[in-house]
């Protein structure tokens, strides 16, 4: 955001532009690039890793996805027919309230979080009952890769802290359109309230979107050092460490409110706490790394960055979780170095991460390697260019969100950061070429095998990509790294292929249901920002009548038969026998 | 790709004792709604939160105990736990398929439904006409926003339970709707739960001098 800012002029922008800008900015991406990224891979994945056909509840999910991209499409609308919310990404009365946002900015802001929170909330209950329910034969829960774990930690998490912000922004949209008195300076209304509630799903929030991240990482320091995930037991006693201790820090958000030595206390001592699994985790990615063979892949990259930046980032939470020092950093840009800090660090680098890791499971092709380097080194080091000079200058006392600015020496600084801002975009750039390169050499970048990186869970015991049914058969796991077991069994005993017998499979029919209750989600959502009632209700009679068209069908499940499964199943094995026998004997 | 196994823990016999496989649909489908449920009671504890805070926020305007009519509380109570009660009996009437037990109960559940929405309405228009509406006050706003939500609630729960009743007649009970039975029987019954919260938390503590 940094690159907006100008010395000595008026600013680039106009304020009221500059403001619906770095709001779009938050918003945007931790609802919709961040969240969206992890799970969608939670929902490729974790069907695979646990050696299942499909997760819970296949039709909700795709609602649940629809939704999402309701709210984002409403985000976007609001470019071209109105404005954006002006008050940052959090909408903190009384400045959202009506008397001070008269503009339909806050209520696109709210009426697209709420309905894409509902959309949220839909895929965390459909992947916690997926891990807890839908789990192959003998992968008890602690035979679970790492991911599965942080994949349940997340969506537990999402289930318990979306529904307070649902609550929080009914209020707030009550306050708007009603005329209540939640968050309202006068008739009782309470505003630190409402900083109170949206950070108690707030500060949950962040740890939504790191778990993923740190399972990701343990599936790629694992697999690239070629060795067990160091000290399992202790890591997945430490994400759901995590998960419970993220709802009891989240007044460390403001200090400042005044409530007192005592409580400051009590919250800041819990936040340091929150240090210790999470320096658990990196001490045995660590161990995981030391002795092993490591291949220094793209994925494993990303990962040793990520650890580097993500202990900065850390480190610099930990100050900032010391009350008095809060008081002097709060609101500065040594805040904004910090989260920026944790969220590319650890969310971005991860979803970096797990994409380049797992591309070749879906798409059955590899991203290119050289330019999957350019792009991390370029990163990396655009990362630290552009956002160590933002500790510097939260220290010398430059607050966020500042449209302009007349202060000699933060100006050297500034530029700094914008030229790491430019090696960022380079990154970017090289990213896309990877893309477009990688599809363009699909062919020699292909991969046979379904298991491009050797590596030790379930999803690549299967082919890339996948079946339509995952596996022909459901594996039967025996121990941690199921994958590894096989392959090591199959190595022992080759030769004993004993013909299985194929038997019909049954998997979820397609259903437009999701696409067409978002498109009544949509009008609704629109209707209800600009106050076309009629709209409103038609949005909401259409999406009723969808569910009950939806549960008035007859059949909701196609047959893969027997033979289609043979022949799948054959072909991808013998593709498979013919690499690994080729591979024996060079 | 020769491999080595580093670390093959021998577990033998106790290998797959106790997970055998993906769990039945029924299971799965009740176990996500629970889910779903304890989700939707989190939304409601924000709501009461909010209701402790705001209590004492009258603006000088009345309170619970100048506003609220335990005697029509007591009604509504009664209405909501009578359909719980028949809905429990179309649940046994889904389980022994017994189509017009089912579909009695299920109407005496509505009944009991839009009965409690029917005084729930009307206490709420008499407060508006009394001038102590939502925007009267923050406590105001907070009782009419918790209540109102179980309200709707309530209300979604009777569009369910019709388009239960409108399914069973047309499919008879198959065993995708005997599962979406399953779920709004527990959906009804968790209704009745947040009521006796909101019962004790709003109305007998609210109408306390």
């Amino acid at each position: 955001m940094q690159q907006s800012v100008a010395f000595h002029s008026q600013g680039f922008l106009p304020p009221e532009h500059y403001d619906q800008i770095f709001s779009a900015h938050g918003t945007i991406m931790i609802f919709f690039v961040a969240m969206p990224f992890m799970i969608g891979l939670m929902n490729f994945v974790v069907p695979l890793q646990l050696g299942v056909r499909d997760v819970a509840f296949p039709t909700l999910n795709s609602v649940g996805f629809w939704l999402t991209a309701t709210g984002a499409l409403l985000v976007n609308i609001s470019l071209v027919i109105g404005e954006f919310a002006r008050n940052g990404w959090l909408p903190y009365p009384p400045l959202s309230e009506l008397a001070y946002s008269p503009g339909v900015g806050v209520d696109y802001y709210l009426w697209s979080l709420e309905i894409s929170g509902v959309g949220t909330l839909v895929a965390g209950i459909n992947l916690v009952t997926t891990v807890l329910k839908v789990r192959t034969r003998g992968m008890h829960y602690l035979r679970m890769p790492m991911f599965c774990w942080t994949t349940l930690a997340t969506n537990l998490l999402i289930v318990a802290a979306f529904p307070i912000l649902t609550a929080t922004l009914a209020m707030l949209l009550l306050d708007r359109y009603l005329g209540f008195h939640f968050f309202s300076n006068e008739a009782g209304g309470n505003v630190m309230m409402f900083v109170n509630l949206i950070w108690a799903w707030g500060h949950p929030e962040v740890y939504i979107l790191v778990l993923p991240a740190f399972g990701i990482f343990s599936e790629v320091i694992s697999t690239f050092s070629g060795k067990p995930l160091f000290g399992y037991r202790s890591m997945v006693a430490a994400t759901m460490a995590i998960c419970i201790l993220s709802f009891m820090v989240w007044l460390h958000h403001f200090f400042t409110m005044g409530a007192g030595a005592d409580v400051n206390a009590i919250f800041g001592i819990a936040t340091m706490i929150i240090a210790v699994p999470t320096g658990v985790k990196v001490f045995n990615w660590l161990f995981t790394m030391y002795g092993g063979r490591v291949r220094f892949q793209t994925p494993l990259l990303w990962s040793i960055g990520f650890m580097v930046t993500f202990i900065i980032g850390g480190m610099t939470g930990v100050l900032l979780a010391v009350p008095p020092a809060d008081f002097v950093l709060h609101n500065s840009l040594f805040l904004v170095a910090h989260f920026h800090n944790v969220i590319i660090g650890g969310v971005l680098f991860g979803a970096f991460a797990g994409y380049t890791y797992w591309f070749p499971k879906a798409f059955g092709f590899k991203l290119h390697e050289g330019l999957g380097r350019a792009a991390f080194w370029c990163w990396l080091i655009g990362f630290y260019v552009a956002f160590m000079p933002l500790y510097v200058l939260g220290l010398l006392g430059m607050t966020r969100r500042i449209q302009h600015y007349d202060v000699l020496e933060w100006h050297p600084w500034l530029v700094v950061a914008a030229c790491g801002a430019a090696l960022i975009l380079c990154g970017i750039v090289f990213q896309i070429a990877q893309l477009a390169l990688s599809i363009r050499r699909r062919a020699e970048l292909r991969d046979d095998t379904g298991d491009p990186w050797d590596g030790r869970s379930l999803e690549w015991a299967t082919s890339s990509p996948p079946p339509p049914f995952n596996f022909a058969f459901l594996p039967e796991v025996l121990g941690e790294d199921a994958f590894w077991r096989l392959k090591s069994r199959a190595n022992e005993q080759s030769g004993t292929d004993q013909a299985p017998e194929y038997r019909d499979i049954e998997i979820p029919r397609n259903s437009p249901t999701g696409f067409v209750c978002a498109f009544f989600a949509t009008v609704m959502g629109f209707a209800l920002i600009w106050h076309i009632w009629w709209m409103v209700a038609v949005g909401a009679i259409g999406a009723f009548a969808t569910f009950v068209v939806f549960s008035w069908r007859d059949k909701d499940e196609d047959v893969v038969p027997a033979e289609e499964v043979a022949r799948i199943d054959r072909r991808n094995k013998s593709q498979r026998h013919a690499i690994l026998r080729g591979e024996a004997a060079q | 790709m020769s491999t080595i196994a580093l670390t093959e823990v021998h577990q033998g016999s106790l290998a797959s004792r106790d997970w055998s496989g993906p769990a039945p649909k029924r299971i799965v489908t009740g176990y996500g709604f629970w889910i779903f449920i304890l989700s939707d009671m989190i939304m409601f504890s924000a709501f009461f939160a909010t209701y402790a805070v705001l209590l004492g926020q009258t603006a000088g305007g009345p309170t619970g105990h100048d506003l609220f009519d335990l005697r029509n509380v007591a009604v509504e109570t009664a209405f909501l736990l009578a359909s719980s009660f028949t809905c429990g009996l179309a649940t046994i009437a889904a389980d022994t398929r017994s189509t017009t037990w089912f579909q009695l109960a299920m109407a005496v559940t509505c009944a009991f439904g839009l009965g409690f929405l029917a005084i729930e309405g009307r206490e709420f228009a008499s407060l508006v006409a009394r001038g102590a509406g939502p925007t009267r006050s923050a406590f105001l706003s907070a009782f009419f926003t918790l209540v109102g939500t179980h309200g709707l609630h309530v209300s979604a729960g009777v569009l369910w339970l019709l388009t239960m009743m409108a399914q069973v007649f047309a499919k008879g009970f198959r065993a995708d709707i005997l599962r979406r039975i399953l779920c709004f029987a527990l959906f009804w019954h968790a209704l009745d739960i947040i009521w006796i919260a909101v019962f004790t938390v709003v109305y007998l503590l609210g109408s306390a001098p």
